[in-house]
């Protein structure tokens, strides 16, 4: 049993984010860089189902410039075998459907039986990857699981739903996504830290992955950041005064009605 | 020469959601512009009678998939189908809705078509041809303007944030056949959750954190259900098991924007401003002074919850009682 999973690095969600001068792209200086949390649940899920069947290897495939690699290292430190990551110097803007096509493409390169992924990355927040990859490779894909269990060729899911939640089945191989829930993702010893700088960890460019770098210029983008902004500011908060509960209750609920308008 | 406005309405439990009138009534506004016609699909089991109503939201034209296989929903058939209907029609532009189905869908169907797509749009606007669409970035630290480029362009829109608003138009329905595509996902088993009002589409959204010191919500609740609200919860109260993952609201969580957010014993952290920070009007009730909560509400209390809620609760049905 193989699992790949699809690992993104992202800027720590404590980071104070800063807007370029061009105000297309955020400040890449001065940042703490992550794994993106949804796709901690993803490697320990994916480990999980290594040490369950003993068998098999956990690779981890993110596509991302060099930095990136310190995020596969976290990976293989938490018990991922092996990392791939994907960086072209040619590649400028990418965007969510531009990585998918990179990350299909070199899924193709990879055995698999399974890709695990995160619903979302927490710095784009687009949502779309993983189904895109699906999408491109042809594979199913049951989004948002906070439960699995594969037996003999088929995986059975509970995912989130908007009312709730389903259990379903599909044949592998297949993509899922992760959503909380699914596990408490361990940390890295620092023994296992130690072991996995000496993990195989490889920088594939597009060639490789059977890409033509020619063909992801600008031109090649379905969606382009035309500015950033940050968002605008909310008025100073009122506070209520008052002796007594009841006094500031009354006080709210009339603002609310006269004032917000909202009740 | 694409033409014209496709909107996907999302129709499970026997009801449209709501997010389905606002995508519609965006997509009038727009075909208004444009001077171009609007068409809303709905794919569903027993939906023809239904999915008239879409035309007193602007649809000058409904196209229903009526069949008992399209009950629930199935991602590969789903995208089969409206691949179809795209090809076919030739649609301009496609809206959807940002419901956890709708926004697979919507992906799925830009990949087919290679196509552009903006997810979670708070904000459409057409600069010349081309569709511009505002979306949070980051955590909600940004707003992006983002161009969609290519043909269809896809924009996705974040429920709550776009009005519904209700114009009569003379549209038909008319019926689409389609070639049932092999569903590669079987559904074995639906649990359906307590409370039917998702938290993304409530107007009203109180909310409880670290503060509610246990998992007893029933003050807020009481509060909730008064309003006719949701109940969401911090990261912290989830992982203490006091609510289920579901009601989870930040970074990590569901993004929601009602009209009205009651913060509960929250103290305010980045991540979870990043799921609630877009709210029409924030109200927060913490008995620390300090709390970073504060910085971002429009309306603070000092003091505890367990005072505060069941007053404030109290104080609405007195005022309802007078009226
Ligand atoms: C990668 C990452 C992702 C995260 N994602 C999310 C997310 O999606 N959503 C999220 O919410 N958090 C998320 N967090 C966690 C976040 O950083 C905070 O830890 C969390 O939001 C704090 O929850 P809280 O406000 O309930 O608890 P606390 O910070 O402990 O605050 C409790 C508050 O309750 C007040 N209080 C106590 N008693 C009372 C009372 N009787 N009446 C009134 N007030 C009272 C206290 O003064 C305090 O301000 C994430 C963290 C990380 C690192
Ligand atoms: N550049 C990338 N490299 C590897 N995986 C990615 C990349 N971008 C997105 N993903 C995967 O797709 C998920 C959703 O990301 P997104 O669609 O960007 O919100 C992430 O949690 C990752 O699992």
């Amino acid at each position: 049993m193989n699992v790949v999973v699809l690992l993104k690095q992202v800027p720590d969600t404590e980071s104070l984010i800063e807007i370029n001068a061009a105000a297309d792209g955020i400040k890449a200086e001065n940042l703490k860089w992550i794994m993106n949390p949804y796709d901690e649940l993803a490697v320990e899920e994916a480990i999980r189902i290594r040490e369950k069947r003993a068998s098999g290897k956990v690779t981890v495939l993110s596509f991302g410039p060099e930095r990136a690699t310190t995020a596969i290292r976290t990976a293989l430190a938490m018990g991922a075998d092996e990392g791939v990551l994907i960086n072209d110097p040619a590649l400028g803007k990418t965007d969510p459907m531009l990585t998918a096509k990179v990350l299909a493409a070199a899924l193709k390169t990879l055995p698999f039986d399974l890709v695990v992924a995160g619903q979302r990355a927490v710095d784009d927040d687009s949502y779309s990857v993983p189904s895109a990859v699906a999408e491109y490779l042809g594979i199913p894909m049951i989004g948002m699981v906070v439960r699995q269990e594969i037996n003999a060729g088929t995986i059975r899911c509970e995912q989130s739903l908007q009312d709730g939640t389903a259990v379903v089945e599909a044949d592998l191989p297949a993509l899922l996504t992760t959503q909380r829930g699914l596990n408490q993702p361990r940390y890295a010893s620092l023994p296992n830290i130690m072991k996995a700088k000496k993990k195989p960890l490889e920088t594939r460019n597009l060639a490789a992955i059977g890409l033509d770098a020619a063909q992801f210029g600008p031109g090649a983008l379905k969606t382009r950041i035309l500015s950033l902004a940050f968002p605008p500011q909310r008025k100073v908060c009122k506070m209520i005064p008052g002796e007594t509960a009841e006094e500031k209750s009354a006080r709210l609920v009339q603002a609310l009605h006269e004032e917000a308008g909202v009740l | 020469m694409p033409n014209g406005i496709l909107v996907v309405t999302e129709y499970a439990d026997e009801r449209f959601r709501r997010s389905a009138y606002e995508v519609v009534s965006e997509g009038r506004r727009l075909a208004n512009q444009l001077n171009t016609p609007l068409s809303a699909v709905v794919l569903g089991s027993d939906v023809l009678a239904a999915a008239a109503e879409l035309k007193h939201y602007g649809a000058d034209r409904v196209l229903v998939c009526d069949a008992p296989e399209l009950r629930d929903f199935d991602s590969d058939r789903f995208t089969s189908i409206l691949f179809d209907i795209v090809t076919t029609r030739q649609p301009r532009i496609v809206l959807f809705s940002a419901s956890i189905r709708d926004k697979q869908l919507a992906t799925r169907l830009a990949a087919k078509l290679d196509a552009g797509l903006a997810m979670e749009c708070t904000g459409l606007a057409l600069e010349g041809e081309k569709l511009i669409a505002t979306r949070s970035m980051y955590g909600s630290k940004l707003i992006a303007r983002v161009a969609i480029e290519g043909s269809p362009q896809i924009a996705v829109l974040r429920p709550n944030v776009f009005p519904a608003a209700t114009v009569e138009s003379a549209g038909d329905v008319e019926r689409v056949e389609f070639k049932p595509a092999d569903a590669r996902v079987r559904l074995i088993e639906k649990k359906p959750s307590a409370s039917k009002l998702d938290l993304t589409e409530a107007d009203v959204v109180v909310s409880g954190g670290r503060g509610m010191g246990g998992p007893d919500f029933s003050v807020l609740e009481r509060l909730a259900g008064l309003l006719g609200g949701a109940i969401g919860a911090t990261r912290s109260a989830v992982d203490e098991g006091w609510r289920p993952h579901a009601d989870q609201v930040g970074q990590t969580g569901k993004v929601v924007s009602p009209k009205l957010y009651v913060a509960c014993g929250i103290s305010g952290a980045v991540q979870h401003m990043a799921g609630m920070g877009l709210s029409g009007c924030i109200v927060a009730i913490n008995t620390d002074p300090d709390a970073p909560i504060f910085r971002y509400a429009d309306y603070g209390i000092i003091g505890s919850l367990f005072d505060l809620v069941p007053a404030i609760t109290q104080e609405i049905e007195r005022r309802r009682e007078v009226k």
